[in-house]
């Protein structure tokens, strides 16, 4: 007898976080902590048994209250939506984990500090029920909650420049959930349905889709802040607090940018065309050139990092153009699951290395009290394992191998080799090796050997230890990539034919 | 699998392993270290000499790890593997211990072995990587390793050089990983010796074929320092000495020529290569490399620095071997692989025991440092007539071979350069030979180190005494069954004969 029935499972992921962070809202400060921590760990349970169970009996739909399709609200789980549930899951307990140690040295002036856990149990809920919808007003829900509760996150030490910035990522936010909305409303007026099965079905590619579906694309750009509607990020990224700027540029970005792959592949894509790919595709390039660009410019680290996130989504971007020749009438093609396979593999690669990288940061500027890049010298001798943590993590955002940003590059560089769309190969190289530049420019800063004697403040163990795994991690998803494609082939949008003539994207 | 596939992986791991578990030690835990260090490289050592055993009685180890998709991790040992790990293993053994008297006191010698020993395990990757993914996997690695070795003393020049050197070896990565990707695209996932699927693609395809092995040759071209990509070299040898000559000897500058061998034997095969007429460019811009390389030298005081364009010119003779086919030249150009490598590590250690014992480090300061350094100078000198292919040393055995083989194939112009070459040779080496030994001291020394009965201490005379005495022996007994030059020859006649 199976003790939980694995359609009970995706529920739990949602219900679990919220009722943690009510606990954590009504309990008083120290415990919230606690509390935070073991409802991270059931949580991560419930992705685990939830990822498990994916693998083993393939997709999940659970209809809430028992009320099917058109009518009730559903609930699906297949094998993309479990892979960035466990990414969610293993980095926000990491994460967690290392806030705990940083709000215990963060003086909490404001009584804020406490905040953290129901804020960040809100956001998590609200991050596994935008996996989990299968609904486009019920995503739109979700997609509120977590714009509203990373703001609210962004602006927590209750700093001017964080408030300044948090007011302009909240205006990004009602700008992009509000032209979603827009989208939605579009759609619900031309096909009378919300749930996405059913609307992929009644869509038939005239005018009214595509104009919703634009609508909706461009408010979760914004969202996901791709060039050039990244404005908002650099700033409200760089001036919240590490674990908070880990969560913000690791995952929440990654949210929006799986709901455009959503809908893209699953429900309009009767009304995608080639030029939409390469649109897309174009904007990513911009992305990864611009951002990373800057990203060399600035002299303060957190910024450095914040930009290498404008970046590293472009690279993710970079997917559209290439699974969009599916739709053209070419029906199945050799390179799709690369290109799919490494434009999620970036997705889950910069998860790990960018939350190990504002992690490291963030010991760094504890340690030597300010985030200026000059400051920031002979830490390799001061903090090794915090440097190691930055050096894995920067390894894994370059693409060099072996690592999870290695399998990411390789799989875009083939799959655009191998569809005749060689023009993103300068984009992924130049993209990589400007990386490479800003990398190494804190690198090698951390090589330099101090003029005058260094006093570094004391750092918890947990928060380098924390960084230090996050930074593993981005290397091992690099070695062991078998099962994460497992899971992304429950269900994938394109499989191989069994025999070549019944080809064809679904 | 069996216990042989996984002796591969064994071997790559008696380097890393110890390098790992030295970053867990606490810095002052200067005798686990040396033990840890030492114990990984002997171990290393015998597994590859039973390794060669194996071999030639027909064993084979293969270890093969699916990454996923079709993304394979594939350990070989085949003889050219062999070749290669015997060199690493054992250089690498002689200079942990020259390493460890030559920083003696110094500060982060934990960093310091620590991406040593994890260097030495992107170099012995290199030499047992079965398939061009994973040759590319540790050549990347290696640029990382070494990188923090490069900058070791922290100095602004140091972390000039590093950026220097990250420049070139980054840039060369990235134009090797498109190589890598478009080959796959072409080929799917390929072994080394497998070249028919690329001769398959021949007729349709020749021009990307053709573009595509100047790409692979960029890639590589950067580490094995061929012009215009040699920048970075003489630039690096800021770096201690015996990060200077792991590096010119073995590691990073072997990793580009070994490449180029497998990228000619291995991926496009001799027959191949030659329809597609790619060699004879490749074997011009070597010979001008060994040329230009050499004048650079010449003009060059600092003593490191003039051993840096030496390198460059002595490691084309490996590129120009490959790109002239023909048994002899190959087993030329083979043999230079070991015999540059033990005659280049010998000078880099006597350069690093100048500047220790006397804080020398300028060509026109060594007047009469022979009678103070009598055993250095003593394998310097070996080492330099083996450069310049005195017979019977070294460097004549690898010269003959590519003259002769040159001339069996046809192409016997290139004794023309191996001559000039040689002489240019002669003219940066001995001004210093005759300076050591037949000019009076004109200076004060500054003495760093001392000991009590040798010139300076064991740790640093005995490894250049050895790879000095390596580099005669290896010439004397060329022709035994155990020199390097046979095994030089089993390679290219494996090569020859599979046709």
């Amino acid at each position: 007898m199976n003790l939980i029935e694995p359609a009970q499972l995706p529920p739990s992921l949602i219900i679990v976080p919220i009722l943690g962070a009510l606990v954590c809202f009504i309990l008083p400060g120290p415990w919230s902590g606690r509390v935070g921590l073991l409802t991270s760990a059931l949580t991560v349970v419930a992705a685990g048994l939830s990822t498990w169970a994916v693998l083993a009996e393939g997709s999940q739909r659970h209809e809430l209250g028992g009320w099917a399709a058109p009518l009730g609200i559903n609930l699906y789980l297949d094998g993309l939506a479990a892979v960035f549930i466990a990414m969610v899951a293993i980095i926000g307990l990491l994460v967690g984990i290392y806030a705990r140690s940083f709000y215990a040295t963060e003086s909490d002036q404001h009584g804020t500090n406490a905040l953290y856990w129901p804020l960040w149990l809100t956001l998590w809920a609200g991050m596994n029920g935008l996996f989990l919808s299968a609904d486009l007003f019920n995503l739109y829900v979700v997609i509120e909650v977590v714009g509203l509760s990373a703001v609210a996150l962004a602006i927590l030490s209750g700093k001017p420049p964080a408030l300044l910035a948090g007011l302009r990522y909240l205006l990004a936010a009602i700008v992009g959930s509000m032209a979603y909305l827009m989208g939605v409303a579009l759609i619900y007026a031309e096909v009378g349905a919300l749930d996405l099965t059913v609307v992929a079905e009644a869509l038939d590619g005239g005018l009214v889709p595509r104009v919703a579906f634009g609508l909706m694309l461009a408010g979760l750009m914004v969202k996901t802040a791709l060039s050039p509607l990244h404005f908002w990020l650099p700033a409200a990224h760089s001036a919240a607090q590490p674990p908070v700027s880990a969560l913000l540029s690791a995952l929440v970005v990654k949210g929006t940018f799986y709901l455009i792959l959503r809908l893209w592949v699953d429900v309009f894509e009767g009304s995608i065309t080639y030029a939409m790919g390469q649109f897309l595709g174009a904007l990513g390039a911009i992305a990864v050139l611009w951002g990373s660009y800057q990203a060399i410019r600035q002299s303060r680290l957190k910024l450095v990092v914040a930009h290498s996130t404008v970046g590293q989504i472009g690279f993710m971007f970079l997917l559209f153009p290439l699974i969009t020749v599916a739709y053209e009438g070419w029906g199945y093609a050799p390179w799709l699951a690369a290109a799919w396979t490494g434009g999620i593999y970036q997705a889950l690669a910069h998860g790990f290395a960018k939350a190990a990288m504002f992690l490291a940061v963030g010991v760094y500027v504890l340690a030597v009290g300010n985030d200026e890049k000059d400051s920031m010298v002979d830490l390799v001798a001061r903090l090794p394992m915090t440097t190691f943590a930055l050096a894995l993590a920067g390894v894994s955002l370059i693409g060099l191998p072996p690592s999870g940003g290695f399998v990411a590059k390789w799989m875009l560089l083939k799959a655009a080799f191998s569809s005749g769309q060689w023009w993103w190969a300068p984009v992924i190289v130049l993209g990589s090796f400007l990386t490479a530049g800003y990398v190494f420019m804190i690198l090698r800063q951390a090589f330099a050997p101090a003029r005058e004697k260094l006093q570094l403040r004391p750092v918890p163990r947990a928060m380098e230890v924390t960084a230090l795994l996050l930074g593993v991690g981005s290397i091992l998803i690099g070695l062991r990539a078998e099962e994460v494609l497992l899971l992304l082939d429950v269900d994938a949008p394109f499989e191989e034919p069994v025999e070549p003539e019944e080809g064809g994207a679904p | 699998m069996n216990l042989n596939d996984w002796i591969p992986l064994i071997i790559v791991a008696t380097s890393l392993v110890p390098g790992v578990l030295i970053f867990f030690l606490h810095e002052n835990q200067t005798g686990v270290r040396t033990a840890l260090n030492l114990t990984g490289a002997v171990v290393k050592v015998l597994l590859v000499f039973a390794v060669y055993f194996g071999v030639q009685r027909g064993e084979t180890y293969t270890f093969r790890y699916e990454i996923g998709v079709d993304l394979e991790f594939l350990l070989h040992i085949d003889l050219l593997s062999l070749l290669f790990a015997t060199l690493s293993a054992i250089l690498w053994l002689v200079t942990t211990l020259y390493a460890i008297g030559y920083l003696e006191g110094s500060p982060y010698r934990r960093r310091f072995f620590g991406f040593f020993s994890i260097c030495v395990t992107a170099s012995t990757g290199i030499a047992l990587a079965g398939n061009a993914v994973t040759f590319f996997i540790f050549y990347e690695f290696l640029t990382l390793a070494t990188y923090p070795l490069v900058v070791h003393r922290g100095t602004e020049e140091a972390l000039q050089a590093g950026r220097t050197y990250l420049w070139y070896t980054i840039g060369g990565g990235t134009v090797l990983f498109v190589g890598v990707v478009w080959l796959f695209v072409l080929t799917g996932s390929v072994d080394f010796g497998d070249t028919e699927a690329l001769q398959a693609l021949a007729a349709e395809n020749e021009t990307q074929l053709v573009i595509l092995f100047w790409v692979l040759v960029a890639g590589l071209g950067v580490k094995a320092a061929l012009f215009p990509l040699h920048g970075w070299l003489p630039v690096a040898m800021v770096a201690p000495a015996p990060v200077s000559a792991l590096l010119h000897a073995v590691a990073v500058v072997k990793a580009g020529a070994f490449g180029l061998v497998r990228l000619v034997q291995d991926i496009y095969g001799v027959e191949l290569a030659e329809d597609l007429n790619l060699l004879t460019p490749l074997a011009v811009l070597a010979a001008f490399t060994i040329l230009y390389g050499s004048l650079r030298a010449l003009t060059q005081d600092d003593l490191k620095k003039r051993l840096a364009y030496s390198t460059v010119s002595q490691l084309s003779y490996i590129a120009m071997g490959v790109a002239i086919p023909g048994v002899t030249v190959a087993t030329g150009a083979l043999v230079h692989l070991v015999h540059q490598g033990l005659m280049k590590i010998t000078l880099f250690f006597c350069a690093g025991n100048i500047a220790e014992t006397l804080g020398l480090h300028k060509v026109s300061e060594l007047n009469g440092i022979g009678r103070r350094l009598p055993l250095t100078m003593g394998a310097f000198t070996l080492a330099a007539f083996g450069m310049i292919g005195l017979p019977p040393l070294a460097g004549f055995i690898s010269k003959w071979y590519l003259g002769i083989g040159g001339m069996e194939a046809g192409q016997s112009w290139i004794v023309v350069v191996l001559l000039a070459s040689s002489a240019l040779n002669a003219a940066y080496f001995l001004p210093v030979i005759h300076a050591a030994w037949f000019r009076s001291p004109d200076r004060e020394w500054k003495i760093k180190r001392t000991a009590r009965f040798l010139e300076t201490p064991w740790t640093l005379l005995l490894p250049a005494v050895a790879t000095a005495v390596t580099s005669l022996t290896v010439g004397v007994f060329a022709a035994t069954e155990w020199s390097p030059l046979e095994l030089a020859r089993q390679v290219a006649e494996s090569w020859y004969s599979r046709r």
